[in-house]
């Protein structure tokens, strides 16, 4: 970093890096047509499901669209469980 | 002689789509080739007044479609580069004025007589976006490297993978990169385009004044000598004839103004 934007008071985070990765999440909903509005649809419904067998939060569960190989995208979702549900029966 | 039919698109405006086939055009035809250009975006005209030649223009693409003229007596011959015409778009019609197999019938009869076709397709993904790619069987996709037109321009790769007719993969033009910008890292670089859009890199064309004051005069940069845009993309010329070019080292600093003096000596410090 120069002494000029030292001066200037220039963040470290850059605007290209925003823009990297804007771009690159925009553009997974693009290519597969699946809106964000719909993603979160779709995480509520598995979070109805998934909760009937195991103890899960909302706001821990992930469920997001990442490049794999060969240009291919996955739907990967991430559900961090609390507890055994029979645990919490026995308490 | 079987021409080939490359078609320069983008999705997004305003990104130097006529720009780029006007020069790529004049380039071509300085290295011997004999080059037909066609504007395709009837209604929106041009690319005569980006190559100088509006004051030519008699009859156009929809004239020969339509039969009022043979396809010769519509194309334009540059007084300048004798192996270079342009095929002009008409003005007071609309894109539904030629059909995508019309397109193709025009670009057969060119083919006997060009070595390269290059067709300048309208913004947007809709009629004139499809006359213009059906005759093409290569590609080139221009585009800025900010948000709006990276994201356009991946519709437009996703579009053109989905033809019904054989096509090459498109090739990729990142076109005013501003280097003093992409040194600050607040403008994406030409790998972070490359990584985001996944393909081939054709050339980097710097953002450049010449263009502007070139255009202005109806003079294709490359028809400069002290242009650094018009050396970009004489290069591109070059390699879309197969030869490699190495890429311009565009990292070195041509920076004059004041604020850039002052700018290098505290950098320095």
């Amino acid at each position: 970093m120069s002494l000029l934007d030292i001066l200037f008071g220039k963040k470290e985070k850059t605007s290209k890096e925003d823009a990297k990765k804007r771009l690159q999440l925009v553009l997974l909903h693009d290519r597969t047509e699946i809106p964000f509005e719909k993603l979160d649809m779709m995480k509520k419904e598995i979070f109805e499901v998934v909760s009937k067998y195991v103890d899960i939060d909302m706001s821990s569960l992930e469920v997001n669209l990442e490049n794999i190989e060969d240009g291919k995208v996955a739907l990967v979702a991430n559900i961090p469980i609390n507890k055994r549900k029979n645990d919490n029966q026995n308490n | 002689m079987d021409g080939r039919v490359i078609v320069v698109t983008s999705g997004k405006g305003g990104v130097g789509k006529t720009t780029t086939t006007a020069n790529l055009g004049m380039a071509l035809s300085n290295l011997g080739k004999k080059v037909a250009l066609i504007d395709a975006d009837i209604g929106l005209r041009n690319l005569d007044l980006v190559l100088g030649l509006e004051n030519r223009i008699v009859y156009d693409i929809v004239d020969v479609v339509e039969e009022k003229c043979k396809l010769k007596q519509a194309l334009i011959k540059d007084k300048r580069q004798p192996n270079l015409a342009l095929l002009p778009a008409a003005q007071t019609r609309d894109k539904s004025a030629v059909t995508p197999e019309q397109m193709i019938e025009v670009c057969n009869e060119l083919k006997k007589e060009f070595d390269i076709i290059i067709i300048d397709c309208p913004a947007g993904i809709e009629q004139g976006f499809k006359n213009a790619i059906a005759a093409a069987t290569e590609s080139i996709i221009v585009t800025n490297p900010e948000v709006s037109s990276i994201r356009d321009a991946d519709r437009i790769i996703g579009l053109l993978d989905s033809v019904d007719h054989e096509m090459i993969p498109p090739k990729l033009i990142v076109n005013r990169i501003r280097m003093e910008m992409v040194k600050e890292n607040e403008m994406l670089n030409v790998d972070d385009v490359k990584e985001i859009l996944g393909i081939d890199l054709l050339g980097v064309v710097p953002d450049d004044e010449s263009i502007i004051t070139s255009t202005n005069k109806g003079i294709p940069a490359v028809m400069l000598d002290n242009s650094l845009a018009g050396q970009a993309l004489k290069d591109i010329a070059r390699r879309l004839l197969g030869e490699n070019v190495p890429f311009m080292d565009l990292t070195k600093d041509n920076n004059t103004g004041i604020f850039s003096f002052f700018k290098k000596l505290f950098a320095k410090s």
